[in-house]
Order: C-alpha cells, then structure tokens, then sequence
C-alpha cells in the first residue's frame, strides 16, 4: 500500500501538472478537492484517466468519484480492491 | 443605433434538412435528426447518438462541384452560405460586401484521416487533407466561392462563434465599413470532438433531454448558418421586402472556468440583459428564446437560472432546438439564428423534445410542441461557450 | 479618441513591458522559458502549469502588461474588453491532443483546443466580464484589430480594452498585447500607426548577425 501511495502521488504530479508540488507535499489523507490541492472538475476527469492508463481501472460513473478521489490513500483503496490485471 | 441592419436571406444545413423550408418542415413534424454516427468509423458509434447532415462529402461535393478532398466544414458552409445568398436576391459585386464566418473544427475532419495514416509511415497521408486544415481557410473558400474580395474574417470564440459573427457583420453595417454582410458558422462532425466531448463526459448516451430534469449531456452535430444582413440603403435601393432585423446583441465573460458555467449563470445573465438594453426592449416583449440549451447538467441548470433571474415565472415560451439538431459548436450560433429569424417570419415557436420534468431548482417548462398563429415580434437566441464566451442576439420583425 | 497606454511582447524568448525588458532566457524549451519567467515576477498561480502554450503565453503577456495596477479598481468587470487574434489558433494543443487520442483523450488537453481559451484565462485571472472576441487572422493584423477595438470602445459600456496577438506553434511565439484606454495616460493615440510601430520594435539587445 505504500508503494502505491507514494506511486500514486508522483502520477497525480505528472497528471495534472502540479509542478510547484512535490510528492512528500502532498499527506496521505489531505483532501484533494475543495481546500487541500484545490482541484476542480477537469482534474477529477484527468484522474479518470489516470486510473485506466495505470492501472486499467474503467470509471463509468463519474459520480462516484468524489468518494474515490477524495485523498491519496481512498483512491489507493480503491484501486487495491478494483485492480484487474 | 443609427438605421437598421435588415434580414435579406438565410441559409442552413443541419441533421433536421437541407435547406430552410426543409428545417420548417422537420420542426412541424417533430422530426429529430439525431440518430447513429455512420461518417466515420468510431468505437462509439453504438453509444454515442449524433446529429448527422443526411449528406455524404461525395454528394456535398459533387452537388456545389467541388473536388472531394476540401474539408467537410467547407462543404456545408458553402452549402449554406449558397442558399443565404440565392434566398437574398441581393448581387454581392454591386455593393461593399463582407464574409465573417467563424468554425472551430476547421478542417480537423479531414487532417485526422491524414494523421493516423502519417503517423503510422511518414511518407504516408495525403498532404491535399491537411492543406484545408486551419480555420481561416474554410472561410476563404467560401469567400472564394461567393465572390468575396473585400472584407473576410473567421471567428473562434467556441459555442458562440457564429453569433459574435453576425454581431461583428451587423456593427459593420452600422458603422458604415460595409452595405452587406454574410455572417455565420460552419461545422463537421470530427473524432477529434467527439472523443474531446466524451474525456469532459458531458456526452448523452441517449438523445439528449434539454432542460429536462432528468438530462444527461449533449449530443453532437453538424451543420452550418448563415445570414445576409444589408443596410437601410441597400433595402431601399433593391427595394426588398425584408422581414424582419438585428435589434440588439452582447456578448460578456462568465470568468468562472474554462468550461463550465458560473451556477449562477452571471455571464449568461449579463448578455442577455445587455442585448435587451441595446434594443431598448423590456424583457417581456421578447415573444420566444431559442436557448443554447445543451442538455449539459451544468449549462441548463445556469442558463435556467439566468432566464428566471430575468424573468421571475413570468418567462417567455423557450426552447432548445439542439434537441432536434444536436450541438453544431462553432455552427450553432449561425443555425440557431436562421431558426429565430424563421419563427419571425412564420410567426411560431419550436418544440423541445424529449422533455418531461422540470429542473427542480429552476421549474421552468419549455414550449412542448410546434405552434403558429402566434404575435413573434422579437426573438431572443442564446449562444454560450467554452472560454466563458456568452452571447445573445435579439431579431425583430420588421 | 482611444489610447494605447501599456503595451508589452514576449518574443524571441525576451518578456517586456513598456519598451524595458523583465526577462530573458534562451536555455531550455519554451515551456522552460515560460515557467521560469513566471517565477521572476513572482507569481503564484498554480494552474498556470495545466495551460497550454497559448494560454501559458497569453496568460504571462497580460500579467506583465497589468503589473502594478489592478484594472477592478478603475473599472467595473463588464467594463473591461479582451479582444485577440493569433494565426496558429490552438493548432499546438491540437496536435498534443491528438497524440493523447492514441491511447486516451485527454480531458485537460481537450479543453485547450479552441482559440479563445486564452481569453478565458486572463478574464477568469484578472475578473474581466465585459466583451469579448477572438479572430483567427494570417498574421498580426494592425488595421483589423485597430478598427475592431474603435467599434467595442465606441460602446458607452466598454471603458477598457485588453488587445493583442498571442500566437505560438512549437517553439515559435509571438506575443503583443496592449491596454487601450479612453483617458490617456501614456501619451500614445491608438492608431493603426502605433500599434504596427509598437509592434515590429525591437526589446533589449538584438544579436546582430551578417
């Protein structure tokens, strides 16, 4: 799970091109949206993406995604328990 | 606003017909063109309904006799652009004549067939698809087309392209620059937009429900609109028996984000009532609103606020018609305006199909079915983009 | 009568303002450039790093052109114009795009791909409501956007104009905007004269080559 968490943030990085942030800026349970990283809906989507490029998670429904995304570590629980090969 | 820009013509080509008298007839019938995607092979084109032009680019080209290698977003603004002419009976080299179109897939249908194949083999892809490529150039072929030497230019404010353009052509006139313009918008059905529309997810996979409480996104189309607008002296001068006029146009910034609304829906508020400010015309006697009415969950919901914040219940009849046509994007300014000036000039409203629940948060019912025999003295027809691009344009019966 | 009272450039990888050159850098790409003279004016903007390049140009070309002064403390929002041209329109983003449709769209880069996101961005930025346009021209086109920007002043609404050409494919830019303005504070006439005066000037050394 660490491994994954720590994965997870340097793709977050590259994914939304949040160069003035480095991996340990980012905590474990900080929120991603609202306060936090203050992300709005086309990072929410760009996320979506991220989960099936890296890990061939398909997203059908985007409104589940605020429970998903809602830190690092959801979204590395998600993944664990979603993952396909 | 010193004199009058007049309606002289109108042109259009959309997935509900070929021409304006067909348009007319598909709104009486209720006859929505959205169906299956067959331009192009798609892995969506199970899920994904569209608004095709019922034309191939062979027909199209063959029709205007053009080579079939020109973008389609040149074709159906030829197309379109023709029929505007020829309705106006007015001769372009008589007079200072301008072209402003406005597009924003340009040429992009035709540059993606070529890319796949030069990107697989770079010696691949025929350099003739890309030469039409950028926006400019669908314009100047039907400068080219049209007999057009003065004044062209292209417009690319998103969604609401081509009502800034006829806003551009009426100041023009106005400022005596030019005695007539051709103004409006042109766009083709393009992977490039459809796989765009579907990453923002905003796409329905049902045909989309504008204003419906129960609306799940927009469905793409294509088509082109065009207008011929003239000076008072060119009416006089011809003699023409127009039937109706450009009363008043604005445009402001949302300034919220890149490609949603403000919920508030401040930037669709403010072009409204600035166009009515411009026409000098109190809210009420605009007789029906052509909505930009997406389907989105995001711009109904804002533009509905907008129009209630106006309004309060007292609201016009209003609908969409993307409901028929699907989202033309750079077009839909352009054919939105044709089908305005259409319900002056035939004195009816259009339905908005599919709907069934109000918005809860707004309650506002749109006109359910196509009705004539009614007082359409002024006409109101919303455009909003991404970019935070709001616009809205007034035409009045002469 | 309208005036031109700020004007600034950022070409050939020089970003100036008023004639006075605040950054320049060869080294590195032109993202590079554009992220480090960010940083030299010491601007915090977080999403100026999900723009593409027009928008990142455009966006950089109206800070600098807006420094020390606050347009909403003269003007209310819909007071204010934005009206801007280029020649490639989003044509770079298009393309990055279009590499991302190999394996999945990209939805941030999506967004980019229309000519007049950068508009969006200084307005989004700097609070600007009032008009405004987008055209998509051959080339810097004084005469055109001159006799637009009369006719957006010549409204008893529009007090302000931000104006100008942000154009960019690759890592060729072009950048010229202006401030017009209806009291004249910098003594300059907005003129078809000035602006291709203005534009075709020369910031900070120029290597002469034979």
């Amino acid at each position: 799970m660490e491994k994954l968490i720590g994965d997870l943030k340097r793709q977050i990085i590259e994914a939304l091109n949040l160069k003035h942030l480095k991996p340990e800026d980012i905590g474990d349970e900080q929120p991603l949206f609202v306060e936090g990283l203050g992300l709005d809906s086309i990072d929410a989507l760009e996320l979506i993406v991220l989960l099936q490029q890296h890990y061939n998670i398909k997203l059908a429904d985007p409104q589940e995604g605020p429970q998903i995304f809602k830190s690092v570590k959801t979204m590395a629980q998600y993944i664990t328990s979603n993952k396909t090969a | 606003m010193k004199g009058r820009v007049h309606v002289a013509g109108t042109g259009i080509i959309s997935a509900i017909g070929n021409s304006v008298p067909d348009s007319l007839l598909s709104f009486k019938n209720h006859f929505s063109g959205i169906g299956k995607v067959t331009l192009f092979n798609t892995i969506y084109e199970n899920d994904l309904p569209v608004g095709e032009v019922r034309m191939s680019n062979a027909e199209l080209s063959d029709k205007l006799s053009y080579h079939p290698t020109i973008s389609r977003t040149a074709l159906l603004g030829i197309h379109a652009a023709r029929e505007a002419v020829r309705s106006s009976n007015i001769d372009l080299g008589k007079w200072r004549t301008g072209l402003i179109s406005a597009t924003t897939v340009g040429g992009m249908d035709r540059t993606e067939s070529f890319f796949n194949s030069f990107l697989k083999d770079h010696s691949k892809g025929k350099l003739r698809d890309v030469v039409h490529h950028e926006c400019g150039s669908s314009t100047e072929l039907i400068a080219d087309d049209l007999g057009i030497n003065g004044f062209v230019s292209t417009i690319n404010t998103a969604c609401s392209s081509s009502v800034n353009a006829i806003a551009l052509g009426a100041r023009l006139i106005n400022h005596n620059r030019l005695d007539v313009v051709i103004a409006g918008g042109t766009d083709a059905l393009s992977k490039f937009t459809l796989n765009g529309f579907n990453s923002l997810m905003i796409l329905d996979r049902q045909p989309c429900r504008p204003f419906d409480a129960g609306r799940n996104g927009l469905n793409l189309g294509e088509g082109a609109g065009f207008v011929v607008l003239i000076s008072d002296r060119v009416k006089a001068s011809v003699g023409l028996n127009t039937q109706c006029y450009v009363n008043g146009f604005a445009n402001t910034n949302d300034a919220f984000h890149q490609t949603a609304s403000s919920p508030e829906g401040r930037g669709s508020f403010g072009a409204m009532q600035k166009a009515l400010d411009m026409s000098e015309l109190s809210p009420e006697k605009i007789a029906y609103i052509n909505l930009h009415g997406t389907g989105t969950l995001n711009n109904d919901l804002s533009e509905g606020t907008a129009v209630k914040r106006l309004y309060g219940d007292k609201y016009p009849r209003v609908s969409s018609t993307k409901a028929f046509t699907g989202h033309t994007l750079g077009a839909s300014g352009g054919i939105e305006a044709v089908f305005s000036i259409l319900s002056i000039q035939h004195q009816c409203v259009f339905p908005n199909l599919r709907f069934e629940t109000p918005i809860p948060e707004i309650g506002i019912t749109p006109q359910l079915n196509f009705e004539t025999g009614l007082d359409v003295n002024h006409v109101m027809s919303n455009s909003f983009g991404f970019g935070g691009n709001c616009s809205s344009i007034i035409f009045s019966k002469s | 009568m309208n005036y031109i009272n700020r004007h600034c450039k950022i070409q050939k990888r020089i970003l100036s303002a008023g004639g006075e050159v605040l950054y320049k850098n060869n080294d590195g790409s032109l993202d590079d450039f554009l992220e480090a003279g960010l940083k030299s004016l010491h601007i915090s903007y977080p999403k100026f790093y999900k723009m593409d390049r027009p928008s990142k140009l455009g966006f950089l070309g109206a800070e600098v052109l807006l420094r020390d002064e606050v347009l909403l403390e003269r003007y209310a929002p819909q007071e204010v114009a934005v009206v801007m041209a280029s020649a490639h329109s989003s044509l770079d983003t298009d393309l990055r795009y279009f590499e991302s449709m190999k394996t999945i769209a990209s939805p941030a880069l999506f967004v980019y791909t229309l000519a007049n996101i950068v508009a969006g961005e200084i307005c989004i930025r700097h609070g600007i409501k009032g008009e405004n346009a987008f055209f998509v021209l051959p080339a810097f086109d004084a005469s055109q956007l001159y006799a637009y920007v009369e006719m957006v002043m010549a409204s008893q609404k529009t007090k302000a104009c931000l104006a100008g050409w942000a154009d960019v494919m690759g890592e060729q830019h072009d950048v010229f905007l202006y401030l017009v303005e209806k009291t004249n504070t910098a003594g300059l006439d907005h003129s078809v004269e000035h602006l291709q005066k203005l534009y075709q000037m020369n910031y900070g050394k120029v290597d002469r080559r034979p």
